[in-house]
């Protein structure tokens, strides 16, 4: 029915005759995902997710496609638009699965969107690999779905991660007491204060100040005025990507160079390092990875051929490390059986571009939380048990003319 | 009165209900989303067809009717989450109208836009400053097929109880206040309350689709509950079937969400534009609605 009627509109609107494709014996493999073109989370799609899928689909069929038992199968793909829309992802997945029959999807931008199309996912028992999802309950969430796997982990672990730098730091003598905490009024930043203030007063650390703003805030000015007043040897700011601009502009135009500068999502964007050039050194924000090893560095480069950009260093390479992670299960399996997948993506132990991969509890055991600017690279200090963790570049150096 | 026009009604009600039995799940999915929208435009029809007040209030009773159900869902038997929800929605409806449905014309579109965007903030402040947590999770263990029924079993209230407001008395003087508001009151129509009495009848539909829709999602916060293009598509599907008649939003939910579907299934990359296109010709071409194009045809 529902054909019919779209194609009877198709004729009215457009005029263009339909090309109905070829049902394919499977002589390629189908890849969808929904993903938000349009909307509010375009902006972070088009930075983290759409070029990496791009790019991995591109690079498998230069090589000659997936290799599935004995013979190479290329991947076609299926794309959509939800629109930033939980309900659209929601249909947009429904239509990947019933009318695509695709073989495997890939996730949507955003945690509000991944947890809306999970049901759905999980219901057909497709590998769901969230590579741009922060949130409570990737514990449980991977229990309760066992298809489902959170790349970005819980975001009490990165309150944790910093808390352990700070530790650290205060246990060498080269910091004091005080620390200052502000917060986007958002999901991302009340997350993370709210399972950092508890560390950080455990930890015996004092919050001389700990306010939220509302989303959008332009005006960084007073906050920074505030804070400076309270001289604090620690700022943190679990900000998103304009706040995190807003407030490093702030900070250096007032002069305010406290010993451990710490910002939220976009400090690890390259667009931080193109606006603040040198004052970008000693930094620390969320994300980074071991930068030093050479797979990272080049796909770096491939990522800069490809999208004439370079690609942000958190969530960027984890999305492609996914997609090789799931690149290699499929080709263990060796044919289009997603149970055997899940279970391999569950159990199994994979080579990327950011070191070996392996889950518990459908989350990566070694997560970066905390990265630091050092010489015009972003690398990962913490959790300092990771391998190739830095040691913090200390202190943050006064900020220069720009 | 004739009851006449109940026996088709009964008959594609009970045929629209064996769908969950053969359908796939897109197929489901999508009737649903039709069934949504046509729940939304005819309960915002009910009030804005007759009175003429453009409401873009919408997303507000829809995200109250989500929210609802983000709190208590999980606590709460599920019957009793709807009346609680329809509860709020009516009662915030009744608050809001007593106070403003006074104003008129376009200070009551702005108005109603910024109702949606000040329960939204409100939500957002009580989250952020009381619970600590944006985000809600839902968890209701509901099947899709049982979404559709209880979205079908609603669509079918609405209706119902549309066509009984016609046939009142009630209904009467909403288009004696739709005609002219000011003969209204020296008919001995008292206006506030009849307006009032609409609006919260319209909100508690409204409120109990978003409840409805909830559980798809798992995961909800004010930019989701909240989405403000749920108010406009809302009002373009209403306003494109017909607001004047009971069924006229329905001639404007069915091809809208079809060529939603349609354009967004062909056209990932020029959604946005090929609709603004179809939106001009639409509102060149039916600028009072499919219903009454047929209406005129029928005159003719």
């Amino acid at each position: 029915m529902k054909h019919g009627l779209t194609g009877l509109l198709a004729g009215l609107l457009a005029g263009a005759a339909l090309t109905a494709l070829p049902a394919l014996a499977q002589e390629s493999v189908k890849i969808g995902w929904a993903i938000s073109k349009t909307g509010p989370n375009a902006g972070g799609a088009t930075i983290s997710l759409i070029p990496n899928y791009e790019m991995w689909v591109k690079e498998i069929n230069a090589a000659g496609g997936l290799k599935l038992g004995d013979k190479r199968l290329p991947i076609t793909v299926v794309e959509y638009d939800d629109r930033s829309s939980s309900e659209e992802a929601v249909r947009a997945v429904e239509r990947l699965i019933n009318q695509d029959k695709v073989d495997f999807l890939l996730a949507p931008w955003g945690t509000g969107v991944n947890l809306a199309v999970g049901p759905v996912f999980a219901k057909a028992g497709y590998p769901q690999l969230a590579t741009t999802a922060v949130n409570e309950r990737a514990v449980e969430l991977g229990k309760r779905w066992p298809n489902s796997f959170w790349f970005l982990g819980q975001g009490s672990a990165g309150a944790g991660a910093l808390v352990e730098v700070l530790t650290n730091l205060r246990k060498d003598g080269k910091i004091g007491n005080t620390v200052a905490m502000v917060s986007v009024a958002d999901g991302f930043g009340i997350d993370l204060s709210s399972a950092g203030r508890p560390l950080i007063e455990k930890a015996g650390f004092k919050l001389v100040y700990d306010k939220s703003y509302p989303v959008g805030t332009q005006d960084m000015a007073p906050i920074v005025t505030e804070v400076q007043r309270a001289n604090p040897d620690v700022f943190v700011a679990f900000s998103y990507p304009p706040d995190t601009l807003g407030l490093t502009e702030q900070s250096r135009l007032l002069g305010f160079n406290p010993k451990v500068f710490y910002t939220g999502v976009g400090t690890a964007f390259p667009l931080y390092k193109q606006r603040f050039g040198a004052n970008a050194q000693g930094v620390m924000g969320i994300g980074g990875w071991d930068a030093s090893r050479p797979e990272l560095q080049d796909y770096f480069k491939r990522h800069v051929a490809f999208a004439n950009r370079e690609p942000d260093r958190w969530a960027s390479p984890i999305t492609y490390a996914a997609l090789q992670m799931l690149q290699q299960a499929i080709e263990r399996v060796g044919r289009v059986d997603r149970a055997a997948v899940v279970k391999e993506l569950q159990t199994g132990s994979f080579e990327t571009i950011v070191g070996t991969m392996k889950m518990k509890d459908n989350i990566p055991t070694n997560l970066w939380w905390v990265g630091q600017w050092q010489d015009g690279e972003f690398y990962g200090i913490a959790p300092t048990t990771n391998q190739g963790a830095r040691a913090p570049l200390f202190p943050k150096p006064a900020w220069v003319a720009q | 009165m004739t009851f006449l026009p109940l026996i088709p009604a009964t008959l594609l009600v009970a045929a629209l209900a064996t769908l969950p039995l053969y359908a796939d799940g897109y197929c489901l999915s999508l009737s649903l989303s039709l069934l949504n929208y046509t729940v939304l435009a005819t309960a915002w029809a009910m009030f804005s067809g007759p009175t003429r007040y453009v409401s873009l209030a919408t997303v507000a009773f829809f995200g109250i009717g989500a929210y609802s159900v983000a709190v208590l869902g999980e606590v709460l038997p599920w019957p009793l989450v709807l009346l609680i929800a329809a509860a709020v929605g009516g009662a915030v409806a009744l608050l809001v109208g007593l106070s403003t449905l006074r104003l008129s014309g376009v200070y009551f579109v702005v108005f109603t836009f910024g109702l949606a965007e000040l329960i939204r903030q409100l939500v957002t402040w009580y989250e952020v400053n009381v619970t600590r947590a944006l985000g809600r999770y839902v968890f209701v263990d509901v099947t899709q097929a049982q979404i559709y029924w209880q979205m079908l079993a609603l669509a079918t209230l609405v209706f119902l109880t549309g066509w009984l407001v016609g046939r009142s008395r009630l209904g009467f003087a909403l288009r004696i206040i739709g005609d002219d508001e000011t003969v209204a009151p020296h008919v001995g129509i008292d206006i506030t309350i009849v307006k009032v009495a609409l609006f919260a009848l319209s909100a508690v539909f409204m409120t109990l689709a978003g409840a409805i829709m909830a559980p798809r999602w798992t995961y909800i916060d004010p930019a989701i509950a909240f989405n403000p293009m749920v108010s406009f598509q809302v009002l373009i599907m209403a306003l494109l079937g017909g607001a004047g008649r009971l069924y006229g939003p329905l001639l404007g939910v069915i091809p809208l969400t079809l060529l939603f579907e349609f354009l967004i299934a062909r056209f990932p990359n020029h959604f946005s534009i090929i609709l603004g296109l179809v939106f001009l010709v639409i509102v060149y071409l039916v600028p009072n609605g499919v219903a009454g194009l047929t209406a005129r045809r029928a005159a003719r």
